[in-house]
């Protein structure tokens, strides 16, 4: 994606955000400028920001090739899953498995990154929680 | 000498037995944080931030340890930069030009002590400088209504954008979107929802916090994995010999000049909106290399080549307090992260801070200077162990920063929806950097959009729906003036400067992170 995609995405930005500002209803309170104003102002300076950069594009940036980006994405979908996974089996078990993974894909071999995990859960679950008194997410298992 | 007399009493504050650990424990932490290649000070903080939130801190205690962990990360930022000839974090760059080449030749204990002498040189006279340029900012800011405040802002956007982006269309787009994101959820003055799409989670807003640091902390670990492989992520083994770590009497007088010169340049550098410590350490270094390079000796391991840009960086970052703390308006990344810490806790920073919370602003100010002695004290002798620090590979390091990214924010909120929208901003975060959108104008979007627009309909209630009003009094006039100057001119002159820092950046090599 270069900067003229970019551009035109912002753009597309900017209207759904000026279309979703008419929209807002306006309350019995009123004021001079109301609450649809300002949306609008930051939506014109959006569109207008974009158009500069569609018109100008900046040289490409590399992006990285196809299996990187595959790598970006599945660390989005383990942190995604780690988001929710925390409230249902508890702090230590969630935190040690995605720790595991993320040392895993950056370079430690696979036992291990295991060890890693469970080094990183351990450790933060003691510093934080034992020692700092911080809440963490409590599993079934009361970790 | 009232400033004085405040310094005084928030000296009694600071002095307590809480504070002073906080502010050890605080300089510990930043100078780690700030040696390790990735973690930079704004990064540093923004994961700090929402911990001290849950531990219950009260503001003057949180506020010292978070100010001590900056002023510890721009201290730190330098041992990757003379060991590994990785910055730490972007301002410490230029500081690679000269302390790598000093290390290669068995001077880096050398290069490392002198430039802890620079740092405690910068940032020990920015603090005096903030002590006695914030009250007088202070009287300043006490002029403005609300329509000057609204113009404040519109400057800070401008010239936050004109110098941390090469691309004046990308800052103004961050900024906008920024603004944007700080207008979901329900409208303080009429109560309507907006831009929630009917979702109840949003009708509170965007948690600053959360943006903050999935934007800084989370998109950091998508570099790293983006770059596995490739050499720039690793870490390399800090093989040169450290050598002698006091530096001698001849080499300090020898360097005394640059220091001074680079403190003045610094804290003007940081003092300026927007500005921060990246330019401050650049023209710190640049200018002293124009005065003193007489016998081309800089780029290859001359000492002033490493006093200069660290005293630079660390009055930067003593200059950049000023704004955020007598304005309101932050003057770098780093600065935009701790008024987000001072909004999280009900301090509204502004000239009313300087009359309600006296003990928070006199105590933060003497905490620093506290923290200044602390960080000289530990950074001569124990500089072998923070290079010992290095060696912590990323593929450890990152899973536990993105770990403890988790448990800042649900330590504040329980709650797994913050989780997916900061996991949503790591992403959003790691993209603008790709396409070299520049991160600090988001964040200072989010932060002050409410206030901007509160300011903005304040002033029009006030003038009955004209809107001339923003333009009428000669303080907005020159706000306003300086807006666009600040804007338009970086156009003219700044790509220029922006490439030969970029020049600089290309050198070296290796990771930097956001200021």
């Amino acid at each position: 994606m270069g900067d003229r995609l970019f551009g035109g995405i912002g753009i597309a930005l900017a209207a759904f955000f000026i279309w979703q500002a008419t929209t807002i209803q306006e309350s019995f309170i009123q004021d001079p400028v109301g609450p649809k104003t300002f949306p609008i102002i930051i939506g014109i300076i959006l569109g207008l920001s974009s158009l500069a950069i569609l018109l100008r594009p900046d040289p490409k940036p590399d992006w990285p090739a196809v299996g990187r980006l595959a790598e970006i994405g599945a660390a989005v979908v383990v942190l995604l899953a780690y988001a929710y996974a925390l409230p249902q089996v508890g702090f230590l078990i969630a935190t040690a498995v995605t720790a595991a993974y993320l040392s895993w894909r950056l370079g430690t071999a696979p036992l291990y990154a295991v060890a890693a995990g469970i080094a990183i859960s351990i450790g933060i679950y003691v510093v934080f929680h034992l020692i700092l008194g911080l809440s963490l997410a409590k599993g079934p298992f009361g970790f | 000498m009232d400033a004085l007399a405040s310094l005084a009493d928030g000296f009694a504050v600071a002095l307590t037995f809480q504070n002073l650990f906080l502010a050890l424990v605080g300089c510990f932490l930043g100078t780690i944080i700030g040696a390790l290649p990735g973690l930079g000070p704004s990064n540093g903080v923004a994961i700090l931030i929402p911990l001290a939130f849950s531990l219950g801190l009260d503001p003057t205690a949180a506020l010292i340890l978070l100010t001590s962990v900056y002023y510890g990360a721009m201290y730190g930022g330098r041992i990757s930069s003379i060991l590994l000839n990785i910055p730490g974090d972007e301002p410490a760059l230029m500081t690679t030009l000269d302390g790598y080449p000093m290390a290669q030749q068995g001077r880096a204990g050398e290069a490392l002590a002198l430039s802890g002498v620079a740092s405690f040189v910068g940032a020990f006279f920015a603090t005096v400088g903030l002590v006695f340029l914030a009250p007088l900012l202070v009287k300043v800011a006490l002029l403005f209504g609300p329509a000057e405040y609204f113009a404040l802002f519109a400057l800070a956007f401008a010239t936050l954008g004109g110098i941390s982006s090469t691309n004046q269309a990308k800052a103004a787009f961050a900024a906008a979107l920024g603004l944007g994101i700080a207008m979901i959820g329900v409208d303080g003055q009429t109560g309507v929802p907006r831009f929630a799409f009917g979702e109840v989670h949003l009708y509170d807003g965007i948690d600053f916090l959360v943006a903050i640091v999935g934007l800084f902390a989370l998109s950091e670990v998508f570099i790293f994995l983006e770059h596995r492989g490739d050499g720039s992520g690793e870490g390399k083994d800090a093989k040169v010999g450290i050598g002698r770590i006091t530096p001698s009497w001849s080499l300090l007088r020898s360097t005394s000049p640059a220091m001074a010169r680079s403190t003045v340049l610094g804290f003007i550098a940081g003092v300026l909106p927007g500005a921060g410590a990246s330019l401050g350490s650049f023209l710190a270094y640049t200018v002293e290399k124009q005065i003193s390079d007489k016998k081309g000796t800089f780029g290859k391991g001359d000492p002033r080549g490493v006093a200069a840009p660290e005293a630079g960086n660390n009055a930067a970052a003593g200059g950049a307090l000023v704004p955020m703390l007598a304005l309101g308006v932050p003057g770098s990344g780093t600065t935009a992260v701790l008024l987000a810490m001072l909004l999280a806790l009900n301090i509204t920073p502004g000239p009313l801070l300087f009359q309600q919370n006296p003990d928070v602003v006199w105590g933060l100010i003497a905490a620093l200077f506290i923290a200044n002695f602390m960080l000289l004290a530990m950074n001569i002798p124990m500089v072998g162990l923070f290079a010992r620090v290095l060696m912590i590979p990323p593929k450890f390091l990152m899973p536990i920063v993105a770990m403890i990214s988790f448990v800042g924010i649900y330590g504040i909120s329980g709650s797994t929806f913050d989780l997916l929208v900061m996991v949503i901003f790591g992403v959003l975060g790691w993209v603008l950097r790709k396409l070299d959108v520049p991160l600090v104008p988001v964040i200072l979007g989010i932060l002050l959009g409410n206030l901007m627009e509160a300011n903005l309909r304040r002033a029009m209630t006030i003038s009955d729906g004209d809107w001339t009003v923003l333009f009428t009094s000669p303080l907005a006039i020159i706000l306003w003036t300086i807006a666009v100057v600040g804007f338009v001119l970086p156009i003219l002159v700044g790509k220029r400067i922006k490439r030969r820092m970029h020049m600089a950046e290309e050198e070296p090599g290796g990771a930097t992170s956001v200021d």
